[in-house]
């Protein structure tokens, strides 16, 4: 059976890594004493994959696993066994069953939304809210992405699903972005800021950016008529 | 969650900022208003380190489960955060409330190894804490020291309100109490220290004179004061089986060293290797009993969701429920998918059965630690391990699939001599042979047999029946190691020899420290000035300095290091109580000059002395 489990990462445990968060579920599923399936061979492993990598500093709320597990009882009653085990700042947010041939949590991930705001003392000088219309507005928006080993010219425009500046549920105004985070064009929000700054004639500066992933989506659509909704909608409460 | 003591601009410039956030899996928080005695446990090196050491853990257990007192843990920021906690004036801070040390009452620091001296002047530093004792008021924490390098506390001393000599299970309730009824009485801080240096185990450095001889060695150790003890006897814990450990360890998100549930089985050692520190400081041997560890095994399983438990202690193989403890161990890891990962064993059936049952044969190795090349050497050490045990281990090993061994090694042994240490090539070169006799060509998995011999430097330590030996020079260590590579060269199965050897400089800072007196302090606190911290990483540790700084302050390193004692000198420690009488110890030395064995605790007592503690193997019944 296969299970999908979505939390939220906040607080201090922004400063965790991906690779460590992924120990600490290994950890957890064991205090929860969920009946977690394991590989074969000389030194089994769980069967466990997880979405997207999160960024370190990044707060999330919408990050995704999944696990096969050899039993099971019901959503509530497994979520809440594994939010007696975490720690503050980690919420398990749902438990969802697969259908047994869904694809893995990795192998879905479409795109992703994202707020973001500026450090107290990083605003800034420009109209930002007003300037994110026109940067969205434009047809194309050519970057040279920077990798190990070359530069690539390539458009942001297609891979940025919606952009919009407007007040978060806290009244401060945040940017939202939906980006691309398959594994073949995965954007990262600060790529699309440190763009957005430089059309502005500005420096992005280090550590400006308060980000937090709202969640993380599949494509429940074809290639040509794409529907994105959250990676748990595809699963079912039990 | 609280705040972080760092903003996040400072966590992400530095490497795995989840070295200081605190919030672990099994972290206590208590509400700091309710609780009459704040207090941190450090261990000064980095988090990885120092979240791998059991001491802390059972002693963090045992502070907690006081009701009036809230412990936290404090390591040593690497260095990319060290520096900005400089630049920025940034206060040490314990990881539970991310308040800053100085605000807290008790910093007691565990010292495990010589090299840590300047991490602990780093956290008093950081911490914003005088680094001298007598510049310390009420204002400041107490500093506690406790360890094993607490057994020659004199080179440290001066930076410690004071000390706690022996296992911290047994007297760390009263010192509690005596500091919250002076606190309440509202004496002055030596008031207090006086009284907590009648305390049985505390040594209050400040109230004790050293006299020296022209020479340099010490006349005299005395009180100060009346009432203070002359001598002060190590605590011990003799109910193994009912004491404080740990249930729910702290499960750190980084991978630390010790990355899994340590079960320590026993304490002490019956052995009596010459060399060797911890099995003079930890006697008598205690074992734990087996249902207990098997009770705590599954708890701490449970309550970590580790995936591996490792069992701890000196010389495992003599623990006399190990087959009993690994048969219960192996059954309930096979059903949870749990690894175990055994300490190093005696090679024969039985071992060899039980590693074959939770490695991969072929990936893992055998380890043997003869630590001298030549009988003659092994019987000066007391190391009870002979070449034909060896050698049959080995085939019998052979035979079951393995082809790695591992070797380990020490040089610059009291009374070595060339052919000692040619000795080793020999030993590799006839357990090369033994594979290709046992094992027939179509049989050999991996191709062939890969030997892994390492040497380290002997070191004297304090309360060995080798304190009084001298030490080679770096010269000497250096021409030795290349003596052992040139014997395994010379060898027929050289091929399937590699060597290690250790660097030798931070061998004779380490013996310097280990033996030495309180004016060494000056020099330590110096070299901090100048920047020396890490010592114990090769990156960081800088020979120049020191060797420069010991010039300046005018102190000999060969003093300390090169110079063999006499029987009758007055050691820095001797004011330390360890159990065993130094008695025991020179006609231990004397013995070891002799190349006489003494045989271990259970086959016939030695008469050290650890019997005054009146329990352990020293009044087990004999079998038989």
């Amino acid at each position: 059976m296969k299970l999908r489990i979505k939390f939220a990462k906040s607080g201090a445990m922004r400063f965790v890594g991906h690779l460590d968060i992924m120990r600490y579920f290994q950890k957890a599923i064991r205090r929860a004493e969920i009946d977690i399936a394991f590989s074969e061979g000389f030194s089994p492993h769980q069967i466990m994959s997880f979405a997207a990598p999160l960024g370190v500093g990044l707060e999330s709320r919408g990050e995704y696993f999944d696990v096969e597990v050899r039993s099971y009882t019901t959503s509530d009653e497994m979520k809440e066994r594994l939010n007696r085990v975490m720690v503050p700042g980690m919420e398990v947010l749902s438990v969802t069953m697969l259908e047994e041939h869904a694809k893995n949590a990795m192998a879905s991930v479409a795109a992703a939304s994202y707020s973001v705001r500026f450090r107290e003392g990083y605003e800034p000088e420009f109209d930002w809210v007003g300037r994110s219309a026109v940067f969205y507005a434009q047809s194309s928006i050519p970057v040279t992405k920077k990798t190990k080993k070359s530069e690539v010219q390539l458009d942001l425009k297609p891979a940025i699903y919606s952009m919009e500046a407007r007040e978060g549920e806290d009244g401060s105004p945040a940017l939202y972005l939906l980006v691309d985070a398959s594994s073949s064009g995965n954007i990262k929000p600060s790529l699309v800021m440190e763009t957005f700054f430089k059309e502005n004639g500005a420096e992005l500066p280090e550590f400006s950016l308060m980000i937090t992933r709202v969640d993380t989506f599949t494509n429940a659509g074809t290639e040509d008529e794409p529907r994105l909704v959250p990676l748990d909608a595809v699963g079912k409460l039990f | 969650m609280g705040k972080l003591a760092l903003r996040d601009e400072i966590l992400l410039r530095v490497e795995k900022p989840a070295r200081y956030i605190g919030n672990e899996v099994n972290a206590v928080i208590k509400d700091k208003e309710k609780v009459d005695v704040r207090m941190a446990m450090c261990f000064p090196d980095v988090y990885e380190i120092g979240m791998s050491h059991l001491g802390i853990q059972i002693l963090y257990d045992m502070f907690n489960s006081f009701e009036d007192v809230w412990c936290e843990r404090v390591y040593s920021p690497w260095v990319d955060l060290d520096r900005i906690m400089r630049e920025e004036s940034i206060p040490l801070f314990g990881l539970e409330s991310q308040e800053p040390i100085k605000d807290l009452d008790l910093l007691a620091i565990t010292i495990q190894y010589e090299m840590c001296y300047t991490n602990i002047l780093q956290i008093l530093d950081l911490s914003q804490i005088p680094l001298c004792a007598k510049d310390r008021t009420w204002e400041h924490p107490v500093v506690i020291g406790g360890g094993p390098c607490t057994y020659n506390p004199e080179p440290i001393a001066e930076f410690f309100d004071v000390f706690y000599i022996g296992e911290g299970e047994t007297r760390y309730r009263e010192f509690l109490d005596l500091y919250k009824e002076a606190r309440r009485e509202g004496v002055d801080r030596t008031e207090f220290l006086r009284r907590a240096a009648k305390l049985p185990g505390f040594y209050v450095p400040a109230f004790y004179q050293v006299e020296y001889k022209e020479d340099g060695t010490i006349r005299s150790m005395k009180p100060v004061e009346d009432g203070i003890p002359e001598t002060i006897r190590k605590e011990i814990e003799m109910e193994v089986s009912d004491t404080y450990y740990p249930r729910k360890p702290v499960v750190p998100f980084i991978k630390v060293t010790q990355d899994r549930v340590v079960l320590e089985i026993q304490r002490g050692c019956i052995r009596g290797c010459r060399f060797c520190q911890a099995g003079q400081l930890y006697r008598p041997v205690r074992e734990r009993d087996v249902e207990m560890l098997k009770e705590y095994a599954l708890d701490m399983l449970k309550n970590t969701g580790h995936e591996e438990i490792s069992l701890s202690s000196l010389s495992s193989s003599d623990y006399s429920k190990l087959p009993e403890l690994i048969d219960f161990l192996i059954d309930e890891c096979r059903r949870k998918n749990i690894n175990i990962s055994l300490p190093s064993l005696r090679i024969d059936a039985f071992s060899l059965d039980v590693m074959s049952k939770v490695q991969d044969v072929r990936k893992s190795s055998l380890t043997f630690a003869p630590e001298a090349g030549s009988q003659r050497l092994r019987n000066v050490i007391n190391k009870g391990l002979t070449e034909s045990v060896i050698l049959d281990g080995a085939a019998l090993a052979f035979k079951g699939g393995w082809t790695r061994v591992k070797l380990y090694f020490m040089l610059g042994l009291p009374t070595e001599t060339e052919e000692d240490i040619r000795g080793i090539g020999d030993l590799c070169n006839k357990i090369a042979a033994v594979f290709f006799e046992t094992v027939p060509k179509d049989k050999r998995v991996n191709g062939k047999v890969q030997i892994v011999a390492s040497t380290s430097f002997f070191i004297p330590k304090p309360f060995t029946p080798f304190q009084w030996a001298k030490m080679c020079t770096k010269e000497e260590f250096l021409d030795k190691a290349y003596t052992t590579r040139t014997s395994i060269k010379e060898q027929l199965n050289q091929k399937s020899i590699k060597y290690n050897w250790h660097e030798a400089d931070v061998s004779v800072l380490e013996g310097v420290f280990a033996r030495g007196d309180r004016k060494i302090a000056k020099v330590i606190r110096k070299a901090y000035e100048k920047g020396c911290i890490f010592d114990a990483w090769s990156e960081y540790f800088r020979n120049g300095v020191w060797m420069e700084t010991f010039e300046e302050c005018g102190v000999d390193v060969g003093f300390y290091t090169t110079r063999e004692r006499e029987p009758d000198e007055v050691f820095p420690w001797d004011f330390l109580d360890c159990g065993v009488t130094k008695e025991f110890l020179l006609r231990e030395w004397e013995k070891a000059k002799r190349e006489a064995v003494s045989p271990n605790c259970r086959m016939q007592c030695q008469g050290c002395g650890a019997n005054r503690f009146g329990g352990g193997v020293c009044f087990e019944e004999k079998e038989g």
